[in-house]
């Protein structure tokens, strides 16, 4: 075109652009918008780590610095995909490491990352800056400990839920005495005891630490004097917050915590005794984020330290808030845009013996105009509840509830939910998340897929009561994303007759439902670019199984990678199972 | 719904809409003395089909989250106390007491309801309520029998329970010895 900007201009104008979809939309529009988008593009997030190969992706964009990975199905974290199943990030770890020399960032999620992978990081990437590893495993603590000691740059190592092989705290000790760049640590999922004093000089020398999450190892008596050397702190997650009352401990612990002048967010509190809370009452006001979902704390002394922070915008806690505790802090909390209740005992045989009932969320529902993103584990819940919540709260985007006894009715009527949720999609026109739980029929699909036109992502359990309800879904919900399914009468013909949508969305779980082998098979033949995985954890070898045997677990996912290479033996790729498919 | 080819089967979840009979579990089959006298809100307990247990990933807390809620390192005792005519029970640590009159004092006030305490000490007079606990063997006895730190080891639960009906059913009977005994068992 005639009028076209010179390519810098653009470039610069696209820099103002974070989200990728307005980086992915910018590159449709013609060929040289693609090439300067693809020159200048800093940051990838690649949301399935099968759906596209790390060459495609190096390819395109050759100047990546930031990259976030997803691997395993989020119903990982429930135990319901098997050991071995896969998300290795080795294969991505080497390809970087020749083509992304400047790479400074990492973020995975669901990987599976193995000492291996963190020593060629520490090797490949010079001015390596960022390490997330969420909800990963395979490695240990010597793969940190070679981060530590070649990382010169390092800022941030975040290990938040990983399963650490825990060999000793000795790898805190490796990082070198002239390295002081950290801003951010996070180590509260590992087990052993860091060396206090390299912990306590690493983080005196760090002027720029943020941010510190201990882990429970750390002794109370030991945190005021790490507090006193960074007084700048803006995060601080406790370890064990757990002694004797003793009043010389109490008044330093009080001390320190008085100095942290930009404290926002606090966790933690490991086994904490309501002696020791008084302690952190000084920063309360100026808190804007508190995770107490670790500790045993209950009420009134929970209510009490939760309801002394008016700023707060985000809770985790578990249920021993109480209705009581959540009608608190719906009076004065009046920021909150996140809450979330964890249950406390999940295995909880006795129903009713915790006081936290739908009446607290219906409470902050209600007085917390700001509300956005509910996560609540409750015994009982009621479609009035809901339906009050629904028009309290249409600014909703995350509702996810969990209610603990499956195929729960409404507990006043014996009802299914339909109603209820049925309000939540109604009345919340942006909402994005959802997870249902209780009684529900086909008549709650049918209100999502009529209502819930924004949503990217559904969760379902133990709901419905035929093929119409997935179908519902499928073919109502336009910007479905991620389905996840577990325990639900849908089969085959829903998955079939949707079978084009299926390449719209980044995945789909159905473990525990009434899809066959045979209905895989056909899917995979008619639709080239899914990735069809069947989970079978029976000893049967696959070519005894008839069309209709019903899978055990199914996972499709969009892919332009063709099957993965890395399956173990009970994941079976359809692929194979259809030799007539044309490649 | 139901019906073979489901694959529903594999849950090992039995299918129950509200009113259908509670599940047994794989808990203790033994008759205990007091479970005639639990709440009488039957129609709730009524809707309660399967265990939680029984069933894999379900509820969806995630695997940090349950290992840390029953973490080996743990030390915590978090016992259920439950009184009689309270709806709802309360939950305390014993692993934060060091012995039974702390253990009396914190329960005194978690119920509100004072004089626990006398109850332990001397039975013929104390015409409050007496708290007992059930033991590792779903025996229910008297809090202050045994040494504490072994009574922190086979604690499970913990009730108050009303005087009069804790005597009718034998328990004072068969706890003689610590008439006379105005010492509680602290170690």
């Amino acid at each position: 075109m005639a009028y076209s900007f010179p390519e810098e201009v653009l470039e610069h104008v696209f820099s103002f652009l974070h989200s990728d979809r307005d980086r992915n939309a910018v590159s449709l529009v013609c060929k040289s918008w693609y090439e300067i988008d693809r020159w200048s593009r800093r940051r990838v997030f690649i949301g399935n780590c099968y759906a596209i190969s790390p060459r495609a992706v190096i390819r395109r964009f050759p100047e990546v610095r930031s990259i976030k990975i997803k691997g395993k199905p989020h119903f990982a974290d429930f135990n319901l995909v098997p050991d071995g199943w896969g998300g290795y990030v080795f294969p991505w770890i080497t390809a970087m490491a020749s083509s992304y020399p400047w790479l400074e960032e990492i973020h995975l999620k669901r990987m599976v990352v193995t000492n291996a992978c963190l020593e060629l990081i520490a090797k490949s990437f010079k001015n390596f800056r960022v390490l997330v590893l969420s909800t990963c495993e395979g490695f240990s603590t010597d793969g940190l400990a070679s981060i530590a000691a070649n990382c010169r740059n390092l800022r941030e190592l975040d290990l938040r839920d990983s399963e650490v092989d825990d060999l000793s705290g000795h790898w805190l000790s490796h990082f070198p005495d002239s390295y002081t760049s950290l801003v951010s640590l996070n180590i509260s999922c590992l087990g052993s005891e860091v060396s206090f004093s390299a912990l306590e000089r690493l983080v005196s020398r760090c002027p720029n630490l943020r941010s510190l999450s201990l882990n429970q190892a750390v002794p109370i008596d030991r945190i005021a004097c790490l507090l006193r050397q960074a007084p700048q702190l803006i995060e601080l997650g406790t370890g064990a917050y757990n002694a004797e009352l003793r009043p010389d401990v109490f008044s330093s612990l009080s001390g320190a915590f008085s100095c942290l002048k930009e404290l926002r967010s606090l966790s933690g509190f490991w086994d904490a005794v309501p002696a020791y809370i008084p302690a952190v009452y000084s920063v309360c006001s100026g808190i804007t984020s508190l995770n107490l979902s670790y500790t045993t704390m209950q009420n009134p002394d929970l209510t009490k330290l939760v309801s002394q922070c008016p700023n707060l915008q985000q809770l985790w806690v578990l249920d021993y808030i109480e209705d009581c505790g959540l009608e608190a802090v719906a009076a004065s909390c009046k920021d909150l845009r996140e809450l979330r209740v964890f249950p406390s005992d999940p295995y909880e045989e006795d129903e009713f013996d915790i006081a936290l009932t739908e009446r607290g969320l219906v409470s902050v529902s209600e007085g917390c105009t700001n509300l956005q993103s509910v996560l609540y584990f409750c015994h009982q819940m009621s479609n009035a509840a809901l339906i009050s919540i629904a028009q309290n709260r249409p600014n909703l985007t995350r509702f996810r509830l969990c209610i603990i006894e499956p195929r729960s009715p409404d507990y006043l009527t014996l009802q299914p939910l339909d109603a209820g949720f049925g309000a939540i999609v109604e009345h919340c026109k942006g909402l994005r998340r959802l997870s249902l739980s209780g009684l529900l029929t086909d008549r709650v699909f049918e209100y999502i897929g009529t209502h819930a036109k924004k949503l990217e992502m559904l969760s379902v359990a133990f709901a419905g009561e035929s093929d119409l309800g997935l179908h519902l879904v499928l073919s109502g919900c336009e910007s479905l994303r991620k389905l996840e399914i577990r325990d639900c009468p849908f089969g085959d013909k829903a998955l079939l007759a949707n079978a084009e949508k299926l390449e719209t969305m980044r995945s789909l779980w159905m473990s525990s439902c009434s899809v066959s082998f045979g209905a895989c098979k056909l899917l995979c033949r008619r639709m080239p670019r899914l990735n069809v995985e069947v989970i079978d954890e029976t000893s049967e070898v696959a070519e005894s199984r008839p069309e209709s045997f019903t899978v055990q677990k199914l996972y499709i996912y969009r892919s332009v990678a063709g099957p993965r290479l890395d399956m173990p033996d009970y994941v079976l790729s359809m692929e194979e199972e259809s030799p007539d498919l044309i490649g | 719904m139901e019906g073979g080819g489901l694959g529903l089967e594999i849950t090992e979840l039995r299918l129950g809409l509200p009113g259908a009979t509670a599940v047994v579990t794989g808990k203790s089959e033994k008759k205990r003395a007091f479970s005639d006298l639990t709440d009488g809100d039957d129609d709730r307990k009524a809707a309660a089909p399967v265990a939680k247990s029984q069933v894999v990933g379900w509820p969806p807390v995630c695997s940090y989250r349950r290992k840390n809620a029953t973490a080996e390192g743990s030390k915590s005792r978090c016992m259920k106390v439950s009184m009689d005519g309270a709806i709802y029970l309360r939950k305390i640590d014993l692993s934060l007491h060091k012995g039974y009159s702390e253990l009396v004092t914190a329960v005194e006030k978690l119920f509100e309801c004072y004089g626990l305490g006398e109850g332990l000490k001397d039975e013929e007079r104390g015409e409050r309520n007496k708290l007992i606990y059930e033991d590792k063997d779903g025996d229910w006895m008297l809090v202050g029998d045994v040494p504490w730190k072994m009574f922190i080891e086979s604690c499970k639960r913990l009730r108050v329970m009303k005087r009069s009906e804790a005597k009718d059913l034998g328990l004072s009977k068969e706890r003689d010895f610590l008439r006379g005994t105005f010492q509680l068992k602290d170690c």
